[in-house]
């Protein structure tokens, strides 16, 4: 098979954008998982329904997907608070989360996936906005604006989310609550509240992946599934709770799934991430940056 | 287990490195823990008959009648003075006999060697006296005890030899009442 | 009750609901039925790991349709009489089973839910790409008319039903026998508490793999006779969400603590399923399914036979069992009420 450096090249750069992306769908189970380890697999249902947000308003009002996601911010930060302590109350508190926690995501994965069909249907949806169909070209390179915008917008809010949980006491206190929750009740901050937060926080971060998504590509409800595996892969061989590390690790996840679709075909897509975590999970379970 | 820095762990000149805890167990070594961490779903008798099915008869090689169990685990009970307690669950237990179910399981596995970790921490004068007098008559039969411990009264009252470990070193080892007058020891206990 | 009672009860009743749905001479009857009694079979091999040892499977999908797939294979390339194909899906999923178990077992439970998540699409993804089997355009298995069994002629929809009621006999009594045994004390300490377990000389990584090899093996089993009952196979009704809902949503709200739940969470959903997707649409009998899960799982989370044990336990009964091995008499100590078994 002949490989030109046309081809190459294209599936490296359209791998890192993808990267870029899925680093934003994957960056709220890093806190959800990785710092606060709750199994939370109704995430990518979230962003689901980001999307899905994201193209009725579009639809209806013409506003920019994106922006959409940014003002529905606060709904899914308060979407995310109520159901943290629904969590908590419910199994957090009784040590249950193992079953019976798992078996509440997994529902409300379920429900959230039924409901979208029920009033959107199972055909496929998507956005317009000025850059959706634009592409430009950098000699070899071919950058699509649908690819490129979300990137940098998800490089953003990464960088934004980084600066918080390093420089403010709120994210230093989420930073710690993963560590010593004791600790921190003597520092007079309540632990359950600086876990409500975070968990808030990652499901926040759903409204903005999910606009990203309907950006990139048409979306119908069952896709959030094909991107559990993806999420978790990254999130295991990123190293838990580490954002360069989700950075990374995604990145590479899109530059080999990238190469598997320019060279294999895209059927085998899911296989690729899917194949990957149970790989990691097998040899190197905390990861490439793990601790 | 934390895995050597350097040296080695044997127990009866078997070498412990790698070993899973049940093959720990099913050697001879029994622990209890710290912090109780009873079977919830269970009595209190059914318990016992965990280490009883899964570390006796493994390495008896053969399968107790379930009469012999029931009786073992009685007579384990009436030793540890949980009898009245036997068909009760965990949850209904109160701390100190949560300690003593723990102890008990442990003693199930019919262990040479019993480590007791922190076995007493948190509890009352009466309640300590109650325990180290449980685990000498543990030693009575027979089973070496090993007792992790810091309250002083239980320590003093219940070893016939003791080592002290500092940030992970020895300072001593030997008889009690030698050691509790070796002044690096006190130096550690007090402070200079 | 001795197992072998209980087993041949089960059997007689089997047969008794067999003939019952025969006279009512309506083939709706032996078609719903089977869709019934192959959810209970799922959802007790489910239980086996979820319930007693605290894994929790999402990958039910995928042990079911290897199963199924198994049966395409051998159809295509030289058909075998239905008990055959039950060994080989047996067979075949629980390998998978105690393949998946051996790579991710050694981690955390929420490792092993992930691992079994992605394990299904993987296959899934491994199938589509088969033509084989009919890839992603799914593959056609003609049934034949009927079945001569010697005694009785029965039509193929009667016999794919005998088979599964037989199955679904066959996985309560290995149920029940497990959660009886020492084995099954083995796998209740291993959800009460791993470590606790290993220190008691519990061989825990040993017994999860075993649960996790025969739970495999069952759905499996449940999934081979399924191209026949369904004529038509492919990939995305084979692997699809139903499966892993429904083994998970039955033993929830069902109780998983015992054989009973299972078998009451199936009849109960199964039937409210079938009634709903009939009367109202399938897409709102998934949403019931989703929406009692969640519901069972927060306010009931020993289900229904945790709602109805602890009035049993006032009125005198003592089942199911709190207390696990046959107890002879003289062992059970100062206590006002025994614990015989039933």
């Amino acid at each position: 098979m002949y490989v030109s450096a046309d081809l190459l090249v294209n599936a490296l750069i359209a791998g890192l954008l993808l990267g870029g992306f899925y680093a934003a769908v994957t960056v709220g189970i890093s806190v959800s998982f990785g710092i606060l380890d709750i199994v939370n697999i109704a995430h990518p249902g979230f962003i689901i329904l980001g999307s899905y947000i994201a193209y009725i308003v579009n639809a209806q009002f013409g506003l920019d997907p994106i922006v959409i996601g940014i003002i529905a911010l606060p709904a899914f930060y308060a979407l995310g608070a109520v159901t943290y302590q629904v969590y908590y109350v419910s199994f957090e508190k009784r040590g249950q989360e193992a079953l019976r926690g798992l078996a509440f995501f997994f529902g409300l994965l379920f429900i959230t996936e039924v409901m979208l069909i029920l009033v959107f249907g199972v055909d496929y949806r998507y956005v317009n906005a000025a850059y959706v169909d634009t592409s430009y070209s950098l000699g070899l390179i071919h950058l699509p604006m649908r690819m490129v915008v979300p990137c940098l917008m998800s490089l953003l809010m990464l960088a934004l989310l980084q600066l918080f949980l390093t420089r403010t006491f709120y994210g230093r206190a989420i930073m710690a609550v993963s560590q010593d929750q004791l600790a921190l009740q003597l520092m007079a901050a309540d632990p359950i509240k600086i876990k409500r937060m975070a968990f808030a926080i990652s499901i926040a971060t759903c409204s903005m992946a999910g606009a990203f998504l309907i950006v990139i590509q048409p979306i119908e409800p069952s896709i959030g599934r094909e991107y559990i595996g993806r999420v978790f892969a990254i999130c295991v061989l990123g190293g838990l709770g580490s954002i360069p590390g989700t950075l990374i690790a995604a990145m590479l996840l899109g530059i080999v799934e990238s190469f598997t679709a320019t060279f294999y075909g895209p059927s085998w897509g899911p296989a690729v991430s899917f194949g990957l975590l149970l790989l990691t999970l097998a040899v190197r379970p905390a990861g490439l940056l793990g601790r | 287990m934390l895995a050597n820095e350097t040296g080695a762990v044997s127990f009866e000149g078997r070498d412990l490195s790698g070993i899973p805890a049940h093959q720990r167990t099913r050697l001879g070594m029994a622990r209890s823990f710290q912090l109780p961490r009873p079977f919830v779903s269970m009595t209190v008798a059914d318990n016992l008959k965990v280490p009883l099915l899964y570390a006796v008869d493994a390495r008896k090689r053969h399968h107790h009648a379930s009469s012999a169990i029931d009786e073992r685990c009685t007579e384990l009970l009436s030793l540890v003075g949980l009898a009245d307690r036997a068909q009760k669950f965990p949850r209904d237990l109160t701390q100190v006999e949560m300690r003593k179910l723990e102890l008990a399981r442990a003693m199930a596995a019919e262990p040479k060697l019993l480590i007791a970790d922190e076995a007493m921490a948190g509890l009352s004068h009466s309640e300590i006296v109650d325990i180290v007098a449980l685990l000498i008559r543990l030693n009575e039969r027979g089973v070496t005890v090993i007792l992790i411990e810091h309250i002083m009264s239980a320590v003093m009252s219940f070893s016939q030899r003791l080592v002290v470990l500092v940030s992970g070193r020895k300072i001593a080892d030997g008889r009690p009442e030698a050691v509790i007058r070796d002044p690096e020891v006190e130096r550690a206990y007090i402070g200079q | 009750m001795r197992s072998w009672t209980f087993c041949l009860i089960s059997v007689a009743v089997a047969a008794i609901v067999f003939v019952l749905a025969r006279l009512l001479d309506n083939d709706y009857v032996f078609f719903a039925g089977y869709t019934v009694l192959q959810f209970v079979v799922l959802s007790t091999a489910w239980n086996i790991l979820g319930g007693y040892c605290g894994y929790v499977n999402f990958g039910t999908a995928a042990f079911f349709a290897l199963g199924a797939y198994s049966t395409v294979f051998f159809h295509k390339t030289y058909p075998l009489p239905i008990p055959v194909l039950l060994i080989i899906a047996a067979v075949v999923s629980g390998l998978v089973g105690l393949g998946t178990g051996y790579l991710t077992l050694r981690l955390r439970g929420a490792f092993f839910a992930i691992a079994t998540l992605a394990l299904a699409v993987v296959l899934q993804t491994l199938v589509v790409n088969w033509n084989y089997v009919g890839g992603s355009r799914g593959a056609y298995v003609i049934r034949p008319a009927e079945v001569d069994l010697l005694i009785l002629k029965l039509s193929y929809i009667q016999y794919l039903f005998a088979i599964m009621i037989l199955l679904a006999v066959a996985a309560l009594v290995i149920a029940r026998t497990i959660e009886r045994s020492k084995l099954g004390y083995g796998f209740a300490t291993i959800r009460d508490d791993e470590l606790a377990a290993e220190a008691s000389g519990v061989p825990t990584l040993k017994l999860k793999l075993i649960a996790t090899t025969l739970s495999g093996a069952l759905m499996g089993m449940a999934g081979a006779p399924f191209p026949y009952y369904i004529g038509y196979l492919e990939p995305a009704s084979a692997f699809g969400l139903p499966y892993a809902v429904n083994s998970i949503a039955m033993p929830m709200i069902g109780g998983t603590t015992t054989w009973v739940g299972p078998l009451i969470g199936t009849l109960l959903l199964g039937t409210l399923q079938q009634i709903a997707t009939v009367t109202i649409s399938s897409a709102v009998n998934l949403l019931l399914v989703g929406i009692l899960l969640v519901a069972f799982v927060i306010i009931a989370p020993n289900g229904i036979v945790g709602l109805v044990q602890p009035h049993l336990r006032n009125m005198g009964w003592s089942w199911p069992r709190s207390s696990k091995l046959k107890a002879s008499e003289s062992a059970s100590a100062a206590s006002s009420r025994s614990t015989r078994s039933t």
